[in-house]
């Protein structure tokens, strides 16, 4: 009998606007109108500022170690545009953009990113996890939020994000696997940047694509170019939809690039060649969304500059904001790990307070240099 | 001296319904009734439905609530988890079935780097109402890595409460008050005493947290113990009666929050004390009740706190070993005449 092929699989990559300025009118009709275009290339524009002025608070001790989005502001841009303001966006730590874009405050971010937890209780009406930083937790807390949703007949879905190096991780797998079995609604975007902190994509995954790796668990996969805004707006609408209307999950791989280090804790030079991340440099989303708007006649120079004095100011108050709050008290540590504070946890809370009153003088000098390690 | 009293009974609680059922049916007794007041309790886990659990613990769910409520999941303790994680955190209070707690090991992230400290991490916003259970213990014949007395690691961690019952009527109240908890509950089931009879009434109690019982009065060395220990405790303690040494047996019921004033009116009274654990000594429930009575009680005592654990190796998988190297009656006998110089 002679060997018959029984599957053959395809993955489709979708690419609307390239870095050469090329646009596929018949894909793109539609999806994004100028308008919104325009403030999403602001949303990018003050998401990319932000990170400067990150990178700059680390540098000199006024922040933790943070983690740079620059390159990466469609992936999460791209989806929260498309999303439902009651949809769940369920993030680990490259996300600001699309963040931003659902309302959660700056400062928020910023808060976390100085040390305090409490810049992780993103306000509840934005639908938001905490930012999440061990590798792939994340996507399981997605397909749980995706499962009760469902279970309790409500119309949200989530969209969880992830990297290229979180596919090698247990979780993802296992996420993927729950999703596609109990027919969730999950959105499963993986920003592919090439780079899990030094280790290269080729060491993360043998295959040819990282989207085919969703093919195993039956779901609908697709690769995107994750530098263009419209085709993650493209492909987010329909594994929405396909969430919302069938209870179904997609993986989409964006394919993107990390401009900056993986965090302010390590130095990308050390690692990789200066002649990639020059070509990157090229294919950078905000670069392409201006020259589009460009040639749309919607933007010009002097737009340019009103945008970005205004996004100055709006990204100098917030860090102002998040600045101005006083440290957490370590009461909050206690009261916080229990709904109800036992009584042995209250006694050691009470003896600490006193303890950190009478030694005040040595807290505050340790307090000043926030720690500079990675993770 | 004592007249050694019988099993005393719990802390003021109801009794004497004359119904006798399993460990095991008195846990599933109290997941249906919870089931049945809250919609938002579910049960996960492998086996669970079609196959009624591994240990038959969920027999009957299925049929009851349907596979919406009762969810047959992949080899994928990680993976189920975690999902609990992200369903609770939308309200949801899902009860996690670890076939073994010995399996609980590759969902470690979840359920120690995540559901006992997201409350702290989201700033307050986002509780684990979880209930985590599952068999726990060697004795079994079931070798090394299936073996797990999980109690001396996982409780080392702040965030979550761990429930560890002994016997059928603490099971039903303990998993019912565990199921209401908003925090995630850690809740140990012995393999060696599911299918242990006990009278349960049938009609609704809770057992709340950190309240130990006193499951034998004595007056001359507190017995500190919980889950299937307390029958070897109660064993030894009968032995050592015929001695003319009375023994009091304190049952923790839960390990986290522990009742350290139980303990410590029990020691004050005897003066000596002996604490009997399954999992391995070092940084165990048994270092940790020893650390607090010799703080609160360096006066009243005779002797330093005598400890009965498993020995400090890997759990042996030929039977006679296995029992060799888990505590069991002489060497609680021992370890209490050590503790009153009565060797």
């Amino acid at each position: 009998m002679p060997i018959k092929s029984i599957l053959k699989l395809e993955i489709e990559r979708v690419s609307i606007l390239d870095e050469h300025g090329n646009y596929d009118e018949k894909l793109g009709a539609g999806l994004i109108p100028d308008a919104d275009l325009v403030k999403l290339y602001e949303a990018m524009s003050s998401c990319r500022y932000l990170d400067e002025v990150a990178f700059k608070l680390q540098r000199s001790g006024r922040m933790g170690t943070y983690p740079q989005n620059m390159g990466q502001e469609a992936t999460s841009l791209g989806a929260a545009y498309v999303l439902n303001k009651d949809d769940w966006m369920v993030t680990c730590y490259r996300e600001n953009c699309g963040l931003f874009w659902r309302g959660v405050p700056m400062e928020s971010i910023l808060l976390h990113w100085m040390g305090d937890e409490r810049g992780n209780a993103m306000p509840r009406p934005h639908f938001a996890t905490p930012i999440a930083v061990p590798i792939g937790t994340q996507m399981l807390h997605a397909a749980g939020l995706a499962w009760a949703s469902k279970y309790r007949g409500e119309k949200q879905i989530a969209c969880t994000f992830f990297g290229d190096g979180a596919t090698s991780e247990g979780d993802f797998h296992e996420a993927a696997n729950f999703a596609a079995n109990l027919d969730l609604p999950v959105v499963f975007c993986c920003q592919n940047n090439f780079w899990a902190i030094s280790v290269p994509g080729k060491i993360q995954c043998s295959a040819p694509t990282v989207a085919q790796r969703g093919i195993a668990y039956g779901m609908p996969c697709i690769q995107v170019d994750g530098n263009d805004i419209f085709a993650c707006v493209y492909a987010v609408k329909a594994a929405a939809h396909r969430a919302r209307t069938e209870s179904r999950p997609t993986f989409i791989e964006m394919v993107t690039y990390r401009l900056g280090d993986h965090t302010t804790a390590d130095d990308a030079r050390r690692y990789r060649d200066q002649a990639e991340v020059d070509v990157w440099k090229l294919r950078d989303p905000l670069l392409r969304t201006r020259k589009f708007l460009e040639r749309q006649k919607c933007w010009d120079s002097s737009k340019e500059e009103v945008m970005m004095k205004r996004i100055e100011i709006e990204v100098n108050a917030a860090v102002t904001r998040a600045e101005e709050i006083a440290a957490p008290p370590i009461t909050d540590a206690f009261n916080y790990t229990f709904a109800e504070l036992p009584a042995d946890l209250a006694q050691q809370r009470d003896s600490m307070q006193t303890h950190s009153l009478a030694s005040e003088a040595t807290v505050t000098s340790t307090a000043a240099s926030p720690g500079a390690g990675g993770h | 001296m004592s007249t050694a009293a019988g099993q005393g009974t719990a802390a003021g609680q109801g009794t004497a319904a004359g119904r006798e059922i399993e460990f095991r049916d008195a846990v599933r007794e109290a997941m249906c009734e919870e089931m049945r007041r809250d919609k938002r309790v579910m049960l996960i886990g492998e086996e669970v439905a079609q196959y009624n659990g591994a240990y038959k613990v969920s027999k009957g769910m299925l049929e009851e609530f349907g596979a919406r409520r009762v969810i047959d999941t992949p080899i994928s303790e990680s993976g189920f988890a975690g999902m609990a994680i992200g369903a609770a955190m939308m309200g949801l209070r899902p009860i996690v079935e670890f076939m073994s707690w010995s399996f609980s090991l590759v969902a470690a992230d979840p359920i120690l780097n995540n559901a006992p400290k997201m409350l702290y991490m989201s700033g307050g916003q986002f509780g684990c109402p979880i209930v985590f259970r599952g068999n726990d213990g060697a004795g079994g014949q079931l070798g090394s890595t299936h073996s797990w007395s999980i109690e001396g690691l996982f409780s080392n961690v702040p965030g979550m409460k761990m429930v560890i019952p002994s016997n059928p009527y603490d099971a039903k109240g303990l998993m019912k008050t565990a199921i209401r908890d908003d925090d995630p509950v850690f809740f140990l089931e012995s393999e060696r005493v599911l299918s242990m009879k006990g009278e349960v009434p049938e009609g609704e109690y809770l057992i709340p947290f950190g309240q130990a019982r006193i499951a034998r009065a004595g007056s001359d060395c507190t017995i500190v113990a919980f889950g299937r220990m307390v029958h070897l405790a109660l064993d030894a303690a009968a032995e050592l009666e015929k001695q003319g040494i009375f023994c009091e047996i304190l049952d923790m019921r839960t390990i986290r929050p522990l009742d350290a004033g139980a303990i410590v009116r029990s020691v004050k009274r005897t003066g000596a004390c002996v604490v009997v654990d399954q999992s391995w000594s070092f940084g165990s429930p048994g270092s940790e009740v020893a650390a607090l009575v010799h703080r609160e009680c360096f006066d009243d005592l005779d002797n330093y706190v005598h400890r009965v654990h498993s020995a400090d190796v890997p759990a042996p998988y030929a039977q006679q070993l296995e029992q060799q190297y888990l505590p069991n009656a002489r060497r609680i006998c021992e370890a209490v005449r050590s503790c009153l110089y009565r060797a």
